[in-house]
């Protein structure tokens, strides 16, 4: 990380909901390539800062670029350079695996012969040959995710944001998918990631704990630990998490 | 363009994976469009007659048997006492009863005048109304044989009779299928373009697969296009099978050109598809959306001139009308299937259509957004 070229910056970013304020003026920056966790107990505000991030809800104050555009005013500019992968499962059910490469590569603007590629090359990667004309709804919850990942990155984007990617996943399964992002994020790809499992905290380069909507540390894991006197990201996330006020 | 054409792709592949919309689409039209015209109609039949007939003459079974042979009047009790009549009717057996008093035949010849009673259970309005108007007329008439059977020289008849035979222009033998059939159709087709692609859209919004789709690049036109487009299509689909069942089953080949009804229909699923995609901006779940459109369809059917006339609306209710879509379009259907008119003398619905469309689909747009 010696030569860090900023993707995302923010500059006390918030977001009020009346008289709630779910982001409390969020300060940080994400480097190129970096694998970033965003970490936070529930109802810390981490869904609510992503959202504003990927373009899909605007702020109510404070500044932020991501990949170089503007969060308030260039956000389908956003759109186009970044891949996201949500909470909720959503790929099509009702449309087999191709299929569903097919379209979200399509609407990314891909040309039909660039996709054509792309679906055999990700059809060998993640060993889905057999399945690509089963519909999504029968796959197991891992192989979903880790297809819907693998659709979030299929247009190059610059950044991907994965909003707790792993949730339900057994832990072989999360491995596996954790050996993907580490390939995208060597090829560049900045990775921006959510998760309550403090053992995948401690694969990302860099680390923030946002409490109550604020962000309360930001640092390797090393000196995380090192700061907070912990064996691991853990307890750091423990003695944090402690003083939160408010809960979902 | 493209995009677009991604998007066409997946929304048919969905639609023709779904059995349950493939069904709604071809088999309902086909069942409403047989069942409904036959079952739904004014005409009333089988009214259920109570006979009290005191007199027992020739001619009261003459008046009795011309009731029931009219084919209106289904004869359920035949007394001679009125309270067993009365009975009948408390326990809804009968409709209507009629009373032949004591002498009635004797009373006809020698006084030239006889008196009846009829009473009729409204309860069922319609029916009642209906079935005593029959039996006055089919009484007119037994009169009419009892003065051609008696006053046998007419040299100077007394009484000039003037007699009414009323002409009806275009649907002359008051077909009430041929009335009934193309305001169905545009039930049906409403239902297609508003509920299904309100449906639709807010049942991605529960999945949460538009959350993926909104923060991909996509234009919002390219999305509204992309879910408008496939419905239109099953709108026209709709409405030619519908056409075709009308013609097979019903034998109703429209007078006016069938260019002049796809038109009319291509312009109205428009407006009705912009009604889908605003009650889809404003659900969030798919009941929420089934309400909606459950409770806009019941207004547009029950204010669109499908059962009961405009012009004998009051005029607060004429005037709603000229806010509701689906009046027109019936309004449209019928001129064009019964009557033949052309695009000239339908322009004024074209103009109110175009702008319910452009006025839906405004607001859609506006209304719709690719943020949370």
């Amino acid at each position: 990380m010696e030569n860090k070229e900023i993707v995302i910056q923010a500059q006390g970013l918030t977001k009020r909901f009346g008289d709630f304020i779910a982001t409390n003026a969020i300060t940080f920056e994400v480097y190129k390539g970096e694998i970033f966790g965003f970490l936070g107990a529930n109802g810390a505000g981490k869904t609510t800062a992503m959202k504003i991030l990927i373009g899909i809800s605007k702020p109510s104050g404070g500044e932020a670029k991501v990949a170089g555009f503007d969060v308030y005013s260039e956000t389908e500019d956003i759109k186009k350079n970044i891949g996201y992968m949500s909470q909720k499962f959503s790929l099509y059910e009702d449309l087999t695996i191709r299929e569903n490469i097919r379209f979200f590569g399509g609407i990314y603007g891909l040309d039909r012969k660039t996709i054509k590629e792309k679906t055999d090359v990700l059809l060998k990667t993640l060993g889905f040959e057999a399945e690509a004309d089963k519909l999504v709804s029968s796959l197991p919850l891992g192989w979903r995710q880790k297809l819907s990942f693998s659709i979030a990155i299929l247009h190059n984007p610059k950044i991907v944001f994965l909003d707790e990617p792993t949730g339900g996943v057994d832990p072989v399964t999360r491995r596996q998918f954790w050996d993907l992002i580490y390939e995208a994020s060597n090829r560049g790809v900045t990775i921006f990631v959510t998760t309550h499992y403090m053992d995948e905290a401690e694969y990302c380069n860099r680390v923030s704990i946002m409490v109550d909507g604020k962000i309360e540390a930001l640092d390797t894991p090393q000196n995380l630990k090192k700061q907070f006197h912990a064996d691991s990201m853990d307890e750091v996330f423990h003695q944090l998490a402690r003083k939160a006020k408010r809960s979902e | 363009m493209k995009t677009l054409l991604f998007l066409l792709e997946k929304e048919f592949r969905q639609i023709f994976r779904n059995s349950s919309i493939i069904r709604i689409i071809f088999v309902m039209p086909i069942i409403q469009l047989i069942v409904l015209p036959i079952a739904a109609d004014y005409e009333v039949k089988n009214v259920n007659i109570a006979v009290v007939d005191h007199d027992h003459s020739s001619y009261s079974r003459q008046l009795v048997q011309k009731i029931i042979g009219s084919g209106y009047f289904r004869l359920v009790e035949n007394t001679d006492s009125y309270k067993k009549a009365l009975k009948s009717v408390e326990q809804n057996d009968s409709d209507v009863i009629i009373e032949i008093p004591a002498h009635f035949e004797r009373t006809l010849i020698k006084e030239n005048e006889a008196k009846l009673l009829l009473a009729i259970n409204a309860v069922n309005g319609t029916k009642g109304n209906m079935g005593g108007a029959y039996l006055s007329s089919i009484i007119k008439d037994f009169n009419q044989d009892v003065r051609t059977d008696w006053v046998t020289f007419p040299r100077m008849n007394p009484m000039p009779l003037l007699d009414i035979v009323p002409r009806f222009w275009y649907n002359t033998r008051m077909n009430y299928q041929l009335f009934m059939v193309p305001g169905i159709l545009v039930i049906l087709v409403t239902m297609v373009g508003s509920f299904l692609t309100a449906l639709n859209i807010v049942k991605e919004k529960e999945v949460g697969t538009i959350e993926q789709i909104n923060v991909t690049p996509i234009k919002k036109h390219h999305f509204i296009l992309g879910k408008l487009i496939p419905f239109w299509v099953l709108g026209l689909i709709v409405t030619a099978i519908g056409l075709t069942v009308s013609r097979v089953v019903f034998g109703i080949v429209p007078v006016g050109s069938l260019l002049v009804i796809f038109g009319f229909t291509a312009i109205f699923l428009l407006a009705v598809l912009g009604l889908g995609l605003l009650m889809s901006n404003f659900s969030d779940t798919q009941q929420q959306a089934m309400f909606f459109a459950f409770f806009m369809i019941m207004v547009f059917v029950l204010m669109g001139g499908l059962y009961t006339s405009i012009d004998g609306m009051p005029e607060w209710a004429k005037i709603m009308t000229k806010f509701n879509p689906v009046a027109y379009f019936i309004d449209v259907m019928r001129l064009v299937v019964i009557k033949g008119s052309g695009i000239y003398e339908i322009r004024n619905h074209i103009f109110a259509i175009l702008s319910f469309a452009i006025v839906f689909n405004g607001l859609a747009i506006w209304t719709y957004k690719k943020q949370v």
